[in-house]
């Protein structure tokens, strides 16, 4: 665990050098959901925010309230207690059902034939793994989950969608993500989630928060339209 | 009883202080891009800083009083007009139900700052009313101002009269200095890149909006081409492949894989939102200490700004 300067504000805590390649598993994840709930208790009142990552946790304290010298002390007492995290004791484990199909996913069927699998292969070892909630960003309530096998992982499309339907579930190199809305896109569409991932009208708004575990249960048309999704 | 808006020029938004605490949602924070204007426009009106009030880009804002309230216009350059009579910025005014207010084209500066007494009365989402269109959040059901919208406000008759003293009001031109705090991932950029950077005039271009302000000028080189993604602070000078930096503002994306130099100090990143493209920045490194000192000297200024009390009929 190493802290680090990023602003007038802010100290990011990170558990792995950034400049490597994606090697991030579920121990960082653990590590960096044991460091949110500690940060929140020793900083109470003078933490702003938080933004959990991959390997790191950007801390965004008051600098009004306090300073970074404070800050630095009260996180590096908590090293011991970080770094101890195990995998097996946070996040908690949610299942989402997806409709797994041509019509509710356009890319399934070209995402088969260029891993020279059958598209009920890809279902299977897409709905195979429990994901690791990574991150959320790009958008309000946009999850990344890792990590996908590799036998189905597989590059953005070079050009992307301008509208990818909201609960569209995809594929990105070895992350895989459900759109918590309808945005432009570039993942490669496999099936559709009728569950909401992200309803401001809700509390709370997300069923899912970093360092969770995410399965993926599939579903058929029926009981998808059954669950209030919808087909594009 | 409300303001009734009329027209709202290029892009006026709804904003309060900004929504904090919910970035592990990938919400951003939203809120002024000039925070100082934003906040002294609070001061003058008797408000807290929480309350919220227009952000009113490049101008062209025109609002009908539909009760008995005081208004109050700060930030940049603009001609004020109340029932077509030039009125002051920096400055509370009263208007009555069927008054008109008309805000020119921002001339020097480009944000202006809207209020009146008690701040616009919007119910908060994820705790804030900070207006973020890329998210579709906050404001009138998550857009801009647009005519024949209705801004819910309370009727406020006692309230005193003040004016910021002249020689307090900042300054804008076409040219301003940001102190940059280095961060972490400076050392990745090799020494001489760094000097570039900080010797170099650089160049609002067109892409300069509520997320970040894109810059041109001489290319910055780095070793590392992308990170690992994770979490972007204000202010944060992100520095892309083709070696111009984008200055990240109230609007960013929460997180990315680009590599930073460090942050550009709140303060003066405000005073750069006042820029507009063909603007010129200059960046000068400092200390986390130093930022301190300015961030508190700042507050001090802001809670001992000269107000003066002004007649009634004034």
């Amino acid at each position: 665990m190493e802290l680090r300067h990023a602003g007038e504000n802010a100290i990011l805590i990170s558990f792995a050098d950034e400049t490597a390649e994606i090697t991030v598993g579920p121990r960082e994840a653990a590590q960096v959901q044991a460091a949110a709930h500690a940060a929140r208790e020793v900083l109470q009142d003078d933490l702003i925010d938080l933004i959990p990552s991959y390997s790191s946790l950007l801390v965004i304290y008051d600098a009004l309230r306090t300073d970074h010298f404070s800050v630095l002390r009260r996180l590096r007492g908590l090293r011991h207690q970080i770094d101890a995290a195990d995998k097996n004791t946070s996040g908690r484990d949610v299942i989402l059902p997806v409709y797994y199909s041509t019509e509710s996913g356009a890319d399934l069927e070209q995402l088969a034939r260029k891993s020279g699998l059958t598209i009920e292969e890809v279902i299977r070892l897409h709905s195979a793994t429990a994901y690791t909630v990574y991150a959320i960003g790009f958008a309000p309530g946009f999850a990344y989950l890792g990590h996908v096998d590799s036998r189905i992982a597989a590059p953005r499309l070079a050009t992307p969608r301008q509208r990818v339907p909201r609960g569209s579930v995809a594929i990105a190199d070895r992350q895989t993500a459900v759109y918590p809305a309808a945005s432009p896109g570039g993942w490669n569409l496999i099936g559709n989630c009728p569950q909401r991932l992200f309803d401001p009208a809700q509390s709370p708004s997300m069923p899912i928060a970093v360092g969770d575990r995410v399965c993926f249960m599939p579903i058929d048309r029926q009981h998808f339209l059954h669950l209030g999704g919808v087909l594009p | 009883m409300s303001v009734f808006v009329r027209q709202p020029g290029l892009l006026s938004l709804l904003q309060d202080r900004g929504r904090f605490g919910q970035h592990h949602l990938g919400l951003t924070t939203g809120g002024p891009m000039d925070l100082e204007a934003f906040l002294i426009c609070q001061r003058l009106l008797g408000n807290t800083p929480d309350c919220t009030l227009i952000e009113c880009s490049f101008g062209g804002l025109e609002l009908d009083a539909q009760t008995e309230t005081l208004l109050c216009v700060t930030g940049a350059h603009v001609a004020l007009h109340i029932n077509d009579q030039p009125k002051d910025l920096w400055t509370t005014h009263r208007v009555r139900p069927g008054d008109h207010i008309r805000l020119g084209r921002a001339e020097r500066g480009c944000r202006s700052y809207v209020g009146v007494a008690g701040g616009f009365t919007v119910a908060p989402q994820f705790g804030s009313t900070a207006c973020v269109l890329r998210e579709g959040i906050g404001g009138l059901n998550g857009s801009k101002l647009a005519p024949g919208d209705l801004l819910p406000c309370a009727t406020q008759t006692r309230r005193q009269r003040l004016q910021l003293a002249p020689g307090a009001r900042p300054k804008y031109t076409t040219q301003t200095t940001v102190r940059v705090v280095l961060g972490y991932q400076h050392g990745h950029f090799p020494p001489l890149q760094q000097r570039r950077f900080f010797s170099s005039p650089w160049t609002i271009s067109q892409r300069a909006d509520r997320m970040g302000y894109c810059l041109e000028g001489p290319a910055i080189a780095c070793d590392i081409q992308g990170i690992v993604s994770e979490g972007i602070c204000f202010g944060a000078i992100q520095v892309p492949a083709d070696g111009q930096p984008i200055v990240l503002l109230n609007d960013r994306q929460t997180i990315g894989g680009y590599p930073k130099l460090g942050a550009a100090l709140s303060v003066d990143a405000a005073r750069m939102s006042q820029l507009i493209p063909g603007g010129t920045v200059h960046f000068a490194a400092i200390t986390s200490q130093t930022a301190h000192n300015v961030l508190h000297l700042q507050q001090w200024r802001l809670q001992n700004l000269p107000l003066h009390p002004l007649a009634e009929d004034a």
